[in-house]
Formats: C-alpha cells, structure tokens, sequence
C-alpha cells in the first residue's frame, strides 16, 4: 500500500493523508492510570520485576532525558535477559550509542519490538541490519505522547529514570546529582501505563517542585546510580564553528528580519545544536539592536536560551527537554523556566493546541531535502538510521514559518536531491530551506517570497539549489533500497509517512 | 620502484598514491563509494591520460574530494613519483 | 570594490570550494606563507586546477605567489595565469622584484596569448616597500596596494601591537599614495579572529586613513570589515540622487543631466551605479534602512 507521498506503508499500518487530515478525526483517550494505594519502596530490580510480574510480551518504556548517560534502559534490558524474558517491546523515547548492550537482547529475540522518536548508534544499526523481529516504530515526540493516550503504544511497565525522589514517591528532574533538568518525556508514560517505576539514586525527605506525582507511582527503586552526568550532558548541542555554517546562519537572521519574523512577542524554536542553534547569537544581535523582546523559547533548551531569559530578552522558557547543566540550573531556579510535558509540547490533540502550534518560526536541520521540500532527518543517503524526528515534524507543522538550515553540499554529497531517502517531515510543512549558495521558498509562500525580493540574499527555486550542488560534486547515483522494512516511521497522528528498508552490507 | 603521494585525508580532499604498473589500475577506497565510484575512477583516468601516463597503480583514499581536487592530486603525485 | 579580501591557503581543498560563499569582494589564493615548503608543488596544482573550473561568480580571484628570491615564481605563475584571475598579489613587494616580475607577466602573457594584461597588487610589508611605495603606486600593473602589518614590523625589528600604532605612518603612506595614483588601498589583516571588537576598530582606523578595505584572514572576519568599508549614508544618498538624475534626463532625452551644479557623466554614473549595487549586496539601501 502506498500513502499519500508515494511512499510504502506496511501491512497494518494506517497510510499518511496529508499533515492535517488527522485534525477531523475523533481523538481517544484511554483511561488514565488510577492512584495506588500505596507507594512501594524497593531496591532490588529483580523484586520489581516480581512484584510486577514482568513478563514475556510485555511493552516496557523509558524516557531519554539521561541522553549518552543513561544506565537505567540497559539495567533493565539485563534483568529481561537474565530471567530469559521474550518478544518484549521496549519504548525509550530515544536511544543513544550508551544503549549498545541491547543489541545482544535483539539479537537473541528478548527484545523483539522497538518503539522511539529517535536512535543513533549500535542499537539504530542493529534495526537498520534487520536484526529486530519485528518492525520498529518510529514516532515523533508530540506523536508518541498521542500513540500513548490513545493506546497505540500501550505501556505494561514504565522505568523512569528520576534523579531525586521523596518519601512520597514524589520525583524532579532539576535536583540531585544526576539532575537533568525538566522531564516532559517521562510525564505521558506516567500518566498511561499501566505500572510506573521510578528509578532514582537519591532518595530525600522533601523535593520542591515535583513533576512526577507520587500518588500514582506504583514502585521507587534505588539504585547506586541512574547515570553519568557528564554523558548527560554529552557534546550534541554545541553551535557550529563551521564559517559555512555561520554564514548560514547570519543569512537565515537576515532572512526571519526581513519576513516580520522578529517582531515584539514573537516566539521561536531552534535545534538542539549545529547551524540551527547557531542561528540564536544572530537573532539576539537584532532583538538587542532593535529592543525587540520574544514572548516565548521553546523546545530542547540549551544555555544560549537562559542566557537570553536572565538577560530579559525571552519572557518565558517552555522546557521539554534540558540540553546541558544550565539549563538544569535555570529550570530548578527560575520560574519563569517552565517545564512542558512531551503532550502539551507537541502532541496534535492537545486542548487547546500544543506548544509548537504557538511558534512564530523553528529551525532545524535536514540530512536530506527533496524537490517536494521534504526532508528527512532519520537515515543517512545510504538508508541507516542515525536519527528520527524527535520534533521536527511537530515544530515544522504547528510553527508559521518552518526554516530548514543546511550546507548544501557535505563531503561531496548534495544534501538537496530529487527524492529523499526516508520521509520523516512533509514538504507541505517546510517553508525556506537556507544553504550557503542560495535560499529556496516553497512555492506554497508566495508571501515570503514577496518579502524577501530586493533583501540581497540569493533566492533561487529549489531545483536550482539542486543544480548548483550538481555543478559542484557531479550527479550522484542513488542506490535503490531494495530490502525488506525494518522500521516505520510514524506520523504524529499515527499514520506511516515513510518505511525505513533493511541496508545490506 | 618509483612512488609518489599527494593530498591529505582531511575531509573534501583525497590521498593519492601512484606507483609505476603495467597498464592502469586504481583502488578506490571512498566515503562517497556508493554514490560516486564511477564518477572518481573516471577522473583519475582522465587525468593520468592527459599527462599521457599509460602504466600505472592508483591507490585513492577519498573523503570527498570533488572532481577538480582529485585531478589535482593526482596530478600532484605523478609529477612526485616521475621527480 | 575591494573592501574585503580573503586570504584562502591553496592546499586546502575544503576552503578553496568554498571560497566564494563568504562574501569576501575577492579571494586570494595562497601558495606563499599558508604553504609548506613540501607542499608548494601540490598547492600549485589544486589552484590551477580550481582556477580552471570553478565558477566564481561576482568575487575577484587573485592568487598571492612565492616571491622572487623563493625560485617558485616562475612555475607559480606558469601555473595560474589564465583570464580568470585579475591580479597577482606579490610578497615583500620592492621596485626591483616587481621590475622583475613585470618582464615574467609579459613574457608569460604572450607566450599563452592571452587577452588581457595581470594586475599586480604588491603587498607592501618591508621597509624599503615603504620606502618606494609612492613609485610602486605608479608602476605599471599595480592596481592597489596591500600592506603586510607582521613582515613590516619584522623587518623593522619593532613590536607589532594589537592597536597598531606602529604602522600609523605606513598606513597614512600607503592610502595617500595610492589616492594620489587612483588605486586600491588595502589594510594588513587583524590576527585575533576571536576578538571582533577589535578588529572592528582596526578596520575603522584603516578607514580614516583613506584605506577602501582590508584583508581577512578568517570568513567570521568579512561582515565587520564589509559594513566598514561599506558605502556610508552620505555615499548612498548622493549615488541615489546621480542614478535618479541621469534616468530622469533619459527619460526627457536629454544628453547629459547634472546634479549640484556639476555634470554627471559615464562613469561618475556607473561610479553611483556600482554604490547602490554593492549597498543591496550590503544588504542595505533597503526598507529596513530607510531613516
């Protein structure tokens, strides 16, 4: 079966209509997890994989707010494998090259599903070499929130990693030694599963702002340590040094200045590194120039964006996910540094609209960029899996303007080509993509390109931008995957835009 | 045996090494393979019949190089293996 | 217009391809200081070979060879002489060498007959070059001048400092000379790429000197010193008013137009054209700018 780009939808799986064909549809929500009667407090895995009755076929989930640090998900992997559990679904919100002891798990079928927004190293290889029994889902991270309420992704166990918990089983992220800031990944499968562990290192008498209710947390187990602080905060979200990519992002400055994008109250989102977060020092120049103040920042905060909170030039933080030990720090301290749950962040459903629909404009990255704009940020041109949405296809459709930054050329390869390898965000919801040779507009807005004509940027049709990589590097030939679907990526309504294909090596 | 080497494996440029053969033969080992194999082993034999070299071994460790950098080098290390 | 240079090493063949997308007026390649001793060979052909094929658009192309006394020159230029390149930019530049290296550029234009005669643009950076750089201003080939900051202030065995007034008579020397003979002046580089402050104040002395740019040895340094040497206001408002007076006289078929009271010919009308053209490259001169 073919969805609405073209592209193969597997058995079972509803096809992609279109980015808002889901917004007529009923929205349901199952139950939500009632109270306990009482908190348990455990230290020992294998009395709560008794005491929970954990057992084969089980859907077990995890948060990834302990980035490259985590030790909770492979704690867990090994009691499953150690009591020879099978055909379990694991649902971490993201993996990372830290979670290679699953792969053995994988392998040996323990782990036969795979649920995640995002996943780079061993275990994303593991997938992409078909190693998985079952076809892995690919969600975004407003679309896992939705797959969570409304029971697509329904959760047996939820494991989540929380850096300080009270006598009350209540949990924070911003405190404790392992602290990792706002916990908005955790809060659905809090919320939805049928079983919540807390896994914490620290274990205090009171916690001041707790965003984890303990009333509904079946089990806390401690542990010597949920993970390493310093792979907590591991190098994803540094800004680009790269002069292209300055150039960049000083271009895209230019480009959000002349579109009315900077005005009084606006409010924005950036990447989580490289050119796209680059683009922020920039902004600030002008908002500093022109005493402009933004309403909100929002998504993966980084430093950059306290920075500009303590300064007085963004009003509020609307936090998901904190990127380094600052943004832990502001999260705990200022008030004005809110916390948001993954469903009010970006889950399509979300009453009255969630976070991203409220953004003036986001920026962010592409590995891969088609004629049709769409853009693909969850495999490399050779088919593996080095990403997954994570919100890029929630920010890209709720924001006004969507802005993809890119070199246009890296290690020879065009990062602009006829059709992109995998669909993770439809071209409908991509506005301007900015390289350094020259800026496409999607013919859909006529509106920017009025604006930016006489701006002295180079604008030019997409298919040029094409052109100008292929005048540079020749036309590469695209190998043609052939193999069998080893992964699904799942729209944020729960339909399947795009298949990733096993990549033989 | 005479030998000559040039050009780096910093990213967009590629080592090239030329050693005297019998005919031409060349050993590509790229990060692009998948996408330009065909393209880099033309350029490289391209270049070598320009300057009119009809026996020789290629070893290309590319990072990328464009056509232009590969040609140059190659250029580079034949006129060092030639001395 | 030379506001800012771009000094890219010729062995690297990741800055070379991206030379042009900075902004910089124009590029120099460089086979000279940014070029090991063991790599000048293998330089030489990656410029020649970008100089063949790469499409450079509306940046200048100038390539700065190993000096006279190196005994490279000769295969340097040999190398990448060819109608792309609009000046060469010669080291350690003294009367001697560029009476040398203009006897080299004839010879070597006629050889590959080539349609138009290489500009030189020497780069003053010793003191007999200050000495002479009023006869260097006039010579022929030169069409601007480029002080070296660091191999002056070496030859002259004095400190080179951060505020640069050590080079204040250098500087005043060169702008005035090159004033006087209708060319370019240009400024040394500023070495700390980190300190943007800074350089930005070193450009603007360059510029109340009468220097019309300054070269950059890092892309990050190219905003600053374009906005610098960017057509100021005054400039702007005086090149709208030449091109609006010229259509207008057009328009009334009218042969000539003058504006206050003095005639506005072709090339003072091309002169206003190329202002407003680089102010929109500036990215100013648009609604964003209107006062």
């Amino acid at each position: 079966m073919k969805n609405d780009l073209g592209r193969d939808v597997p058995e079972g799986f509803r096809p992609f209509r279109g980015a808002d064909a889901s917004t007529t549809e009923p929205h349901r929500l199952i139950p939500a997890k009632p109270a306990v009667e009482k908190t348990v407090f455990s230290v020992s895995l294998s009395d709560v994989f008794d005491r929970l009755g954990i057992r084969d076929g089980m859907t077990l989930s995890f948060h990834h707010h302990l980035r490259d640090g985590d030790f909770v998900i492979n704690m867990v992997g090994a009691e499953c494998a150690r009591r020879g559990l099978k055909d379990l679904t694991f649902a971490p919100s993201s993996v990372f090259p830290c979670h290679a002891p699953l792969v053995p798990l994988i392998e040996s079928g323990t782990i036969t599903g795979l649920v995640t927004n995002y996943m780079n190293g061993p275990v994303a290889d593991a997938v992409a070499a078909g190693k998985l029994k079952r076809i892995a889902i690919m969600d975004t991270h407003g679309g896992r929130a939705r797959a969570i309420e409304s029971g697509d992704l329904p959760i047996d166990v939820a494991f989540l990693a929380v850096p300080r918990v009270d006598r009350q089983g209540n949990g924070t992220g911003c405190e404790g030694r392992s602290a990792c800031g706002s916990l908005g990944y955790a809060v659905p499968d809090a919320a939805y599963a049928r079983r919540v562990v807390l896994v914490t290192d620290e274990i205090a008498d009171a916690v001041a702002k707790p965003e984890l209710d303990g009333r509904f947390v079946d089990i806390v187990l401690e542990v010597p340590s949920i993970g390493d602080p310093k792979g907590i905060v591991s190098g994803t979200t540094r800004l680009t040094r790269d002069p292209v990519g300055l150039k960049i992002a000083r271009d895209t400055a230019t480009l959000l200045l002349r579109i009315g994008a900077l005005r009084d109250g606006f409010s924005m989102q950036t990447g989580a590194g490289g050119t796209s977060l680059a683009v922020v020092p920039y902004v600030r120049r002008i908002m500093v120039e022109r005493g402009l103040k933004a309403r909100f920042a929002s998504g993966g905060i980084t430093a950059q964006y306290v920075e500009m909170l303590e300064s007085g030039l963004v009003r509020t933080l609307k936090d998901v996910q904190c990127f380094d030990l600052d943004a832990v720090r502001s999260r705990r301290e200022n008030a004005a540094h809110e916390g948001i749950s993954a469903s009010e962040y970006g889950n399509p459903f979300f009453a009255p609209a969630p976070v991203v629909d409220l953004l003036d404009f986001v920026i962010l990255g592409a590995t891969e960029i088609d004629l049709g704009f769409n853009v693909n940020v969850t495999t490399d041109s050779l088919g593996r899996i080095i990403g997954g949405s994570g919100g890029h296809a929630d920010t890209a459709h709720g924001a006004k303007t969507t802005i993809v930054t890119t070199n246009l050329v890296k290690a020879r390869l065009p990062i602009v080509m006829e059709r992109v390898t995998t669909v993770t965000t439809p071209g409908e919801d991509v506005d301007v993509i900015v390289t350094e040779r020259g800026i496409a507009v999607n013919p859909k807005r006529p509106d920017i390109l009025a604006r930016l004509e006489g701006s002295g940027l180079n604008v030019v049709p997409i298919a040029e931008l094409m052109a100008i990589a292929h005048r540079m590097t020749g036309v590469p030939v695209r190998p043609a995957s052939r193999g069998r679907i080893v992964a699904a990526v799942r729209y944020r309504d729960g339909t399947v835009i795009d298949v990733v294909r096993q990549t033989g090596r | 045996m005479k030998i000559g080497s040039a050009g780096t494996l910093e990213s967009n440029d590629a080592l090239v090494t030329v050693r005297e053969g019998v005919g031409i033969k060349i050993a590509i080992d790229s990060i692009v393979d998948a996408f330009f194999h065909d393209q880099i082993d033309a350029a490289v034999r391209g270049e070598l019949a320009l300057l009119g070299v009809t026996g020789a071994d290629v070893a290309v460790a590319d990072k990328g190089a464009l056509d232009c950098t590969l040609r140059a080098r190659v250029r580079a290390a034949v006129k060092r293996m030639e001395g | 217009m030379r506001r800012s240079l771009l000094f890219i090493p010729g062995n690297n063949p990741a800055m070379l391809q991206n030379a042009d997308v900075f902004g910089a007026d124009g590029i120099i390649l460089d086979l000279e200081d940014a070029v090991t001793v063991a790599e000048k060979d293998a330089a030489r052909e990656l410029v020649k070979e970008y100089l063949n094929t790469w499409e450079f658009g509306a940046t200048e192309v100038m390539v700065r060879v190993n000096g006279l006394s190196s005994g490279w020159l000769g295969d340097d230029l040999d190398a990448v002489l060819g109608d792309k390149l609009t000046a060469i930019v010669y080291p350690k530049a003294d009367l001697a060498s560029l009476r040398e290296l203009d006897r080299i550029l004839s010879e070597l234009e006629r050889r590959k007959g080539l349609a138009k005669r290489i500009g030189v643009v020497p780069i003053v950076e010793s003191a007999t070059g200050v000495v002479e750089t009023d006869a260097i201003a006039t010579f022929p080939r030169v069409g601007g001048i480029l002080l070296g900051g660091e191999d002056f202030t070496a030859d002259m065995e004095i400190v080179r400092t951060r505020e640069g007034a050590e080079l204040a008579y250098p500087r005043a020397k060169i702008a005035i000379a090159c004033r006087a003979a209708g060319i370019d002046a240009i400024d040394t580089p500023f070495a700390d790429v980190a300190d943007a402050a800074a350089l930005e104040r070193d450009a603007r002395v360059a510029k109340s000197l009468g220097f019309g740019g300054k070269a950059v040895i890092h892309p990050n340094q190219i905003e600053i010193v374009n906005r610098v040497f960017a057509p100021d206001v005054t400039e702007l408002r005086w090149a709208r008013r030449v091109v609006a007076a010229a259509a207008d006289a057009r328009k009334k078929g009218l042969g000539a137009s003058s504006l206050d009271g003095k005639m506005i010919d072709r090339p003072v009308e091309l002169r206003a054209a190329k202002i407003l053209e680089r102010a929109a490259a500036c990215g100013l001169g648009g609604p964003d700018d209107e006062e």
